[in-house]
């Protein structure tokens, strides 16, 4: 699903925060990137969802190889990736349903079936009752389900999110965690960026920790309950 | 596929209305702009108006490619009457109207009122005159100014007036002032698209979170822009209809002291309004300026916007 192959990255800053990662994620793992900040955790999730481009090295996301799509291809690629970010990023005038229903409405998708899998979607997030409220009546916990929802509703093959639980109390944190697993669960290749190490610890899955833009462990894929599908014994690499 | 065409007429007037909305959020800053706009194209389309009456009241007087000849005082009434067989006989000639110097008088004292202090006079002072009207073959600047030459060549003719040199002068400068209106128009045409595009831009730096999230989740430029476009349309709209009333009202708050003027006259000359043609073209103009305004500056705006 995923492979960086010696990727470097270095902003117009000069601050290098990719140093040579190399690394494979297969189709339906659940992945955590940790690190403290600036490790290059959201430097990857940005890679991977073409918001920067490497400095070196190459991207290669859904047998698509990064690097070859043009500024004009971008939009259809973002299309086939789910995000969600630690400032959930919803449109704070419009209501909870819109909001969810944007993908589907910009990938051209007819309104009778966008209000079906906007439903679908606010129902698995547990937000069901909420759909006509605005995003900033609803609680931090819910608005991340809100973009949760949102990057899930155009079924994606592959979901990423950067500190999703950056703002959430431990409690809220474990929920949004278990509803990351739960798409994982029905075969969705998911990559969270945390630093939480407390919360991920409750989760049996593959772990990937970065420092100075390099790779310093790699738990290596973790067979997780039906939705496995990597063959490699998890044999965790330190560096 | 007609489904899917079905869906992006939905999503397009959808977007129609929404940016209607949006716009409408903001009725002040939304009036001024449109009140801007309908100004600038209200002063060209009302000048263009005030020149095509101007135009049509001296339609006609276009025609008059007439000569005046002034017979000598001296020369009787036979004498006038003899030239004027000599000149129906020239082959660019038309017809030939002799106004007798007695004729004469009585119009204008009909239409002097200078009755008595005429009656003063001992003798008329007017001469016999002949109106030589040309073939309209001979009608060409070149050929009566030829004929011109001939007649006043003439013994006993004291002047010949050729009536349209002052129409051609008046011609003249209407096509003069035709293309000040047009110049006119084009700069503040070009006036209307820097206005919505400044607006139109403003709005973009508005929405930039918002342009920046649609981009996130994989919105083309194209879709990002497509409000932005209509909201141009919606302005341009708004210019437009403004324009046209504000002219409106102004051919008919003229048009009352335009009709006296033209009594004083003798004339049943009106002041003619738009037309709903000419009205429906500035319609379509100002949606035009309005969309080409948005375009540019959306066009440049939108695809600097980029997600952090």
């Amino acid at each position: 699903m995923i492979r960086f192959d010696q990727v470097y990255k270095r902003y117009p800053t000069g601050r290098e925060a990719l140093a040579g990662i190399s690394l494979h994620i297969a189709p339906g793992e659940l992945v955590f990137l940790t690190g403290h900040s600036g490790a290059g955790k959201s430097s990857i999730l940005k890679l991977l969802g073409l918001i920067e481009r490497p400095t070196r090295g190459q991207v290669i996301v859904n047998h698509q190889n990064t690097g070859a799509i043009k500024p004009a291809g971008i939009p259809a690629f973002r299309r086939l990736i789910g995000m969600v970010f630690q400032d959930h990023k919803l449109l704070h005038d419009r209501p909870v349903a819109d909001n969810v229903a944007l993908p589907l409405i910009i990938a051209g998708v007819p309104k009778r079936e966008i209000d079906k899998r906007v439903r679908a979607a606010l129902d698995q997030v547990g937000l069901l009752t909420k759909e006509r409220s605005r995003p900033l009546e609803l609680s931090t916990g819910e608005q991340q389900r809100v973009g949760i929802a949102r990057a899930v509703v155009a079924k994606p093959k592959l979901l990423i999110a950067d500190e999703p639980t950056g703002n959430l109390d431990p409690d809220l944190a474990l929920e949004v965690m278990k509803l990351f697993k739960r798409f994982n669960d029905v075969g969705v290749t998911v990559v969270i960026a945390t630093h939480d190490v407390h919360l991920i610890d409750q989760f049996a899955a593959r772990r990937i920790v970065l420092d100075e833009g390099r790779v310093v462990a790699d738990s290596g894929t973790v067979v997780t309950g039906g939705a496995a599908t990597g063959l490699d014994t998890p044999t965790p690499v330190l560096a | 596929m007609a489904g899917a065409v079905k869906t992006w007429l939905a999503r397009h007037a959808q977007t129609l209305v929404g940016s209607l909305g949006r716009i409408a959020q903001q009725p002040l800053a939304t009036f001024m702009t449109m009140a801007v706009i309908a100004l600038a194209l209200a002063l060209p389309l009302f000048l263009n108006v005030i020149l095509q009456n101007t135009h049509t009241a001296t339609a006609n007087w276009n025609q008059a490619f007439d000569l005046s000849v002034y017979l000598d005082r001296k020369a009787g009434l036979e004498r006038a009457q003899a030239l004027a067989r000599q000149l129906r006989a020239r082959p660019d000639v038309a017809a030939v109207r002799l106004i007798t110097a007695e004729q004469a008088l009585k119009d204008f004292r009909a239409a002097s009122g200078f009755g008595e202090a005429l009656d003063a006079l001992t003798d008329n002072p007017l001469p016999n005159t002949l109106v030589v009207t040309p073939t309209i073959a001979a009608s060409t600047p070149a050929a009566t100014a030829q004929l011109k030459a001939g007649i006043a060549g003439l013994s006993e003719v004291q002047s010949v007036q050729l009536d349209t040199e002052w129409v051609q002068r008046l011609t003249a400068i209407l096509d003069l002032l035709r293309r000040v209106v047009w110049l006119m128009g084009a700069l503040l045409g070009g006036g209307v698209v820097l206005i919505v595009g400044n607006t139109i831009r403003l709005d973009i730096l508005n929405r930039r979170a918002e342009i920046e999230v649609m981009k996130l989740v994989g919105a083309t430029d194209g879709f990002a822009r497509r409000p932005f476009l209509y909201g141009g349309v919606w302005y341009g709209l708004g210019g437009g209809i403004g324009a046209v009333a504000v002219v409106a009202l102004a051919i008919a708050w003229l048009s009352r002291p335009v009709a006296h003027l033209a009594g004083l006259y003798g004339s049943h000359f009106e002041l003619h309004g738009l037309g709903w043609q000419v009205a429906a073209g500035i319609l379509g103009l100002s949606i035009g300026l309005g969309w080409f305004g948005s375009w540019l500056a959306a066009t440049r705006h939108i695809r600097a916007v980029d997600p952090i």
